[in-house]
């Protein structure tokens, strides 16, 4: 193992690691994107949570219970939810709701694809080995929470631009879910186009978190590749499941009982 | 005997209404839109409904096939409450042409095959069929597989006619079916309105903001102010008599405005 392990990183590396997101701070001031301030507290934030993050990792792995394990995916699904819908524009009467509907679809999108990977593919023993489980999961629920963003986002998009159309369908007779059909149709495909690019990509123009971090500690590139290629698959199996669940349960938010479009204004009931 | 007779007129006199609003109130967004509204809509007439922009003209219209419902009061449709119709199969008895003509993707056969599409039922209109709706509103049957979204906007706002017309319906809401057109188009949408009233069973509704319009084709005339009725009667009635000042005023400044 000598001389294969990664390189310790210390304190000054951090410190000239910095200066790279000071350049970007430096860029957004310079142009005035008004990012400069978001820039420099979301790399303090970044360092800060890593920096917990690696206490609490090292806490769970050496305790190793199924609950905790547990417990922690959990937070890693509400946080994700949360952050998955936090942008849209959407009446605060409703935010809870599509909150909730962003959170329970990741909750399903990612357990079940992370179940799957779990009891069926790799063979990890305890089931919930903290060291497999909360990366593996990491990964799922950060493609999950794009993938709930993107069709949250781009549904309301459509359904708002679409409004003159969806109308003039229900009002010859269509069914809510016939009249924004369309705008369904393209909020799933907007989910899924990340997942879909990184599968016709990976290993070329891009080198992958997981397969990176694999090959930097020493594993095997062939063992690291075949890692890679599950998580690429369960990557996009997480997206489409997410994306479908959100999509179908989102687009009832719109519509009433009797096949109305709801009012759209923000300032709306 | 006597109170048969008089049941009996009364039910003849129900017959002949197909909306009856009662104290009809909406808001939209917050805001009151309509405030009060009671009003009958005679069967197989043509309705003009007129008024100032942000009167409530299109709210009133959008309550009667349920793309909206409304806040307090009730509307019934031949005697029977509007909620109590299945809402698609009141959509398909109670047609509505939007200002904007909407083109689904794809030819205008498609457009005027969509309702029957949604329904997925069994009485797809016939090649024939197709062919004598579009003759209906002036449009050369032999176009009808070209592109509807490629039409100009006097052409689609026909296709939409038709296509409003290919579920045979009852009743046919307008809402401001000319606003969109330019004058030329504006006239022949008029015109073949005008043929629709004295060819088919038709209860009509519409809403414009031109007064010229609505006396032109109008049998009943409502003039909507600030989301409540100023006056509602018959074209006649209106014209000639009316008893609000407010009509007098608007027939008078409307007049000026469109000699």
């Amino acid at each position: 193992m000598t001389g294969s392990g990664p390189v310790d990183i210390g304190a000054p590396s951090l410190v000239l690691a910095a200066a790279m997101i000071a350049l970007a701070a430096a860029l957004s001031a310079w142009q005035e994107l008004g990012l400069t301030r978001t820039i420099v507290i979301g790399g303090l934030r970044a360092t800060l949570q890593l920096l917990i993050v690696a206490q609490l990792l090292q806490w769970i792995f050496l305790s190793n219970r199924a609950y905790v394990v547990l417990a922690t995916l959990l937070v890693m699904v509400l946080v994700a939810g949360f952050t998955a819908v936090g942008r849209i524009k959407e009446a605060r009467a409703r935010r809870r709701i599509v909150a909730l509907i962003s959170t329970v679809s990741i909750l399903l999108g990612s357990g079940a694809t992370l179940a799957y990977v779990d009891l069926c593919i790799i063979p990890i023993s305890p089931w919930y080995d903290a060291r497999y489980l909360i990366p593996l999961f990491g990964m799922i629920v950060a493609n999950a929470m794009n993938a709930a963003a993107l069709a949250a986002e781009r549904l309301r998009s459509e359904i708002v631009a679409q409004e003159a159309e969806i109308e003039a369908r229900l009002a010859l007779g269509a069914s809510s879910a016939q009249a924004c059909a369309s705008a369904v149709r393209k909020a799933l495909a907007a989910a899924m186009i990340p997942a879909v690019n990184a599968l016709t990509v990976v290993g070329i123009v891009s080198l992958p978190g997981m397969m990176t971090g694999q090959i930097l500690a020493g594993a095997d590139p062939t063992l690291a590749v075949r890692y890679q290629i599950i998580v690429v698959f369960m990557l996009t199996c997480a997206s489409a499941l997410t994306a479908t669940l959100l999509v179908f349960w989102y687009r009832r938010q719109f519509f009433t009982d009797a096949e109305q479009l709801r009012y759209l204004g923000t300032s709306g009931p | 005997m006597n109170q048969k007779r008089a049941d009996k007129a009364d039910g003849d006199a129900r017959a002949g209404i197909a909306f009856a609003l009662d104290r009809v109130g909406h808001s939209r967004g917050g805001v009151a839109v309509l405030s009060d509204l009671s009003l009958a809509i005679r069967r197989c007439k043509m309705t003009a409904v007129i008024g100032p922009s942000g009167s409530g003209k299109t709210s009133l219209l959008r309550l009667l096939n349920r793309l909206e419902d409304p806040v307090s009061g009730s509307i019934a449709l031949f005697d029977r409450d509007l909620r109590a119709y299945p809402v698609r199969e009141l959509r398909r008895r109670v047609a509505f042409v939007f200002q904007s003509p909407v083109m689904f993707e794809g030819s205008i056969a498609d457009n005027l095959l969509a309702a029957s599409r949604l329904r997925k039922a069994n009485d797809t209109p016939k090649t024939s069929e197709l062919d004598l709706l579009l003759e209906s509103v002036d449009i050369d049957p032999s176009i009808k597989e070209r592109d509807a979204r490629g039409l100009s906007g006097g052409e689609k706002q026909r296709v939409a006619l038709a296509r409003a017309l290919a579920s045979r319906p009852e009743v046919l809401l307008l809402d401001e079916p000319t606003a969109a057109l330019d004058v030329e188009s504006a006239e022949h949408l008029m015109t073949m309105l005008a043929r629709l009233r004295t060819t088919q069973r038709l209860t009509m509704v519409m809403v414009t903001h031109r007064l010229g319009e609505a006396l032109a084709v109008g049998d009943d005339l409502v003039l909507l102010e600030g989301g409540s009725i100023v006056e509602a009667g018959s074209v006649d009635e209106m014209r000639h008599a009316p008893r609000a000042a407010r009509t007098r005023q608007f027939m008078q400044s409307a007049h000026e405005a469109s000699p």
